[in-house]
């Protein structure tokens, strides 16, 4: 039983509460993220931004520039929104660059497993940004959210590394324009 | 106009309240070892408990039904949304004409004009609209929630009241017992919170399954199920034809765009089953609800909550579940607490010199026998105090490392510092996060009475 008189008691001492304000709330995926954030192991050449300023890493921002594989010398900036219920959920991963690949569609939409159906609260962004990563290493043909490059790269590898340094360089690749990432 | 409102007279009082009386004035051997039974029990439980009822939803109808009727007499209610005409199946407080109205207000209102004696304080907003003291009024928070976040948020601020002596013991005036029901379709839970002695909600979030996502590309390429065709309208179309326009699935108009899309690629694809009502259901998750599933779980919890404050029987331990859906079953289990649990623990208690500057507070971690934690960032109340990385939060936290901590946590004498880092755990060294209790030498209560003021 609650001790009635007491909440009584606590009732009048309210204002007088000797401890204070109470705290403010850091939700547990700010504390997780915070962790995540301070235990980052970036691939080379991999930078992280937080628009948002130091005390707001919900917002994060990581630009790739891929060492080997098709997309060598291309900048690649993804912006990540960590939803408050991280890490049950996953963040949203959005590619800002506009980018000629098999597996990121042209509004930015990115088809890594980790991101969704296999998103698991063990997983952490360190894990995402190597998976990324590996997705401008080895694009792939399986999982395709642009079609026509995913076909491309299938079809005519020799043509696909043609039209990546087209799309990287500034042009026009099928009608479709990318600007400049290098 | 006969509406369908009018209704036969009232009880009397001392009628509408005799079974719950016998309940309270007569002992038992059942009961709580501090259950003190007597005639006024009741009175004296109505008037000096003040009891939160989160959600006006499908839980939160009953709850407040099941409360007044069990003798609460001071309830508030909040909740942000508006009634909607598909709740009124099973949302029995809400009437045609009240579409549109604030749930909390007028659930509020119709529960007093049934039961005299009731006050009911809507809040028609966001729980996280409320000042954290809003919350400490309550001894009992009762949850009618459909969302983890909102739990959670609910959970945090409860445990934040919460303090503990010396010996790590939880000290009952700080603790604010949470009462948390939820429904989907036929099953249910209703689970008691007592934080520092039962399992927060925190400290078992890994129950819950993931939500079921679909890969993109599948979405994209080969869809197969109506669901697929829907989410594809939801998550890939919208934003290629509405750049830069966000989706409002409260918007009836999104709602009937994703629709035909979806409609559209079902027929390209040769999918048949997407309706306007399953768009609706896969869009914002619904689950059909079942009234009597949320009556069950109401009642189980309303029951809790009188238990709770009178002590008249014991309370659940922790955790019931139900289940309606292959005959009928009902299960307790006792689920135990994350020992240092983040929201609900106790954290580890250190005491600080109001001079100690935090880089010589990163040094006391790295040798204090129950942490042992060295390259250590710090974090209070959101403000990141020190990044170890990566090096643009090392830059911009820097200038911190030669500040008091006293300082940097606002000159109050007791706080709850975050710490990551390397710390031993079973003679490993491993990746840690921790609560920390700081506490600072010779700051008297009364300062932080003028800091307050």
């Amino acid at each position: 039983m609650l001790n009635l008189f007491k909440i009584k008691g606590q009732k009048k001492e309210e204002t007088a509460n000797t401890n204070g304000r109470p705290p403010k709330k850091q939700s547990p995926g700010e504390l997780r993220l915070h962790k995540d954030i301070a235990e980052l192991n970036l691939p080379k050449k991999t930078r992280v931004t937080f628009p948002n300023g130091k005390d707001n890493l919900m917002n994060i921002e990581v630009s790739l520039r891929p060492d080997e594989g098709y997309y060598v010398g291309g900048i690649f900036v993804f912006t990540f929104e960590v939803p408050h219920a991280y890490p049950h959920e996953p963040p949203k991963v959005k590619c800002k660059t506009k980018v000629y690949h098999p597996n990121i569609d042209l509004e930015g939409n990115v088809c890594l497993n980790i991101l969704r159906e296999d998103w698991k609260p063990v997983l952490n962004i360190n894990t995402i940004i190597y998976g990324l990563n590996l997705l401008f290493m080895q694009p792939n043909d399986e999982d395709p959210l642009n079609h026509d490059a995913a076909v491309v790269l299938r079809d005519d590898p020799q043509k696909f590394q043609r039209n990546v340094q087209t799309a990287m360089s500034g042009g026009y690749v099928d009608k479709v324009y990318f600007p400049r990432c290098k | 106009m006969a509406s369908p409102d009018e209704e036969p007279a009232a009880p009397t009082e001392p009628e509408r309240w005799r079974d719950l009386d016998m309940l309270l004035s007569r002992p038992g051997n059942l009961v709580d070892a501090n259950f003190d039974p007597s005639p006024g029990l009741r009175d004296m439980m109505g008037s000096l408990a003040e009891v939160l009822v989160v959600g006006a939803g499908g839980l939160g109808c009953e709850l407040l039904k099941d409360l007044a009727l069990s003798g609460f007499k001071n309830l508030h209610v909040i909740d942000m949304d508006t009634i909607d005409v598909s709740n009124l199946n099973r949302q029995f407080l809400f009437r045609v004409q009240d579409v549109g109205k604030s749930k909390a207000e007028v659930a509020a209102k119709r529960v007093m004009e049934r039961v005299s004696g009731v006050s009911i304080v809507p809040h028609f907003c966001r729980i996280e609209d409320k000042e954290i003291e809003f919350y400490s009024q309550f001894s009992i928070i009762v949850l009618g929630l459909d969302s983890i976040e909102a739990r959670s948020y609910i959970n945090s601020v409860a445990c934040g009241f919460l303090e503990y002596d010396s010996d790590d013991k939880p000290i009952p005036e700080t603790v604010k017992h949470m009462v948390d029901g939820g429904t989907e379709g036929f099953k249910g839970h209703a689970r008691l919170i007592i934080p520092g002695t039962t399992p927060c909600f925190e400290c078992n979030i890994w129950l819950f399954p993931p939500q079921v996502k679909f890969p993109l590309c599948t979405l994209a390429e080969t869809p197969r199920t109506a669901a697929h065709c829907i989410e594809y309208a939801h998550l890939i179309k919208w934003n290629e034809v509405h750049p830069g326009k966000p989706f409002d699935a409260d918007d009836a108009e999104h709602m009937q765009w994703i629709y035909s899309e979806a409609l559209k690629r079902a027929e390209l694809f040769g999918i048949s089953g997407v309706t306007y009502s399953f768009t609706q259901g896969v869009v914002k998750n619904i689950i059909p609800a079942i009234a009597s599933t949320n009556a069950v779980v109401s009642a189980a919890c309303a029951l809790e909550a009188l238990k709770l404050i009178s002590g008249c029987s014991k309370t659940v331990s922790n955790y019931l579940t139900y289940n309606g859906l292959d005959g009928t079953h009902i299960n307790v289990s006792d689920f135990a607490r994350v020992k240092d649990c983040l929201v609900c623990g106790p954290g580890t208690l250190i005491e600080l010199d109001t001079l100690t500057t935090l880089s010589e507070f990163i040094k006391i971690l790295e040798e204090h026998p129950k942490l042992l934690m060295s390259r250590a960032s710090v974090t209070h109340e959101g403000d990141n105090l020190y990044m170890q990385s990566p090096e643009v939060l090392e830059q911009m936290t820097r200038s911190n490392l030669g500040v008091p901590m006293f300082e940097l946590v606002k000159g109050v004498a007791r706080a709850t510092v975050h710490v990551t880092g390397m710390a031993e755990n079973n003679g490993k060294k491993a990746s840690s996060l921790r609560k920390l209790r700081v506490v600072f030498k010779g700051v008297e209560e009364a300062s932080r009475m003028d800091e307050s003021s």
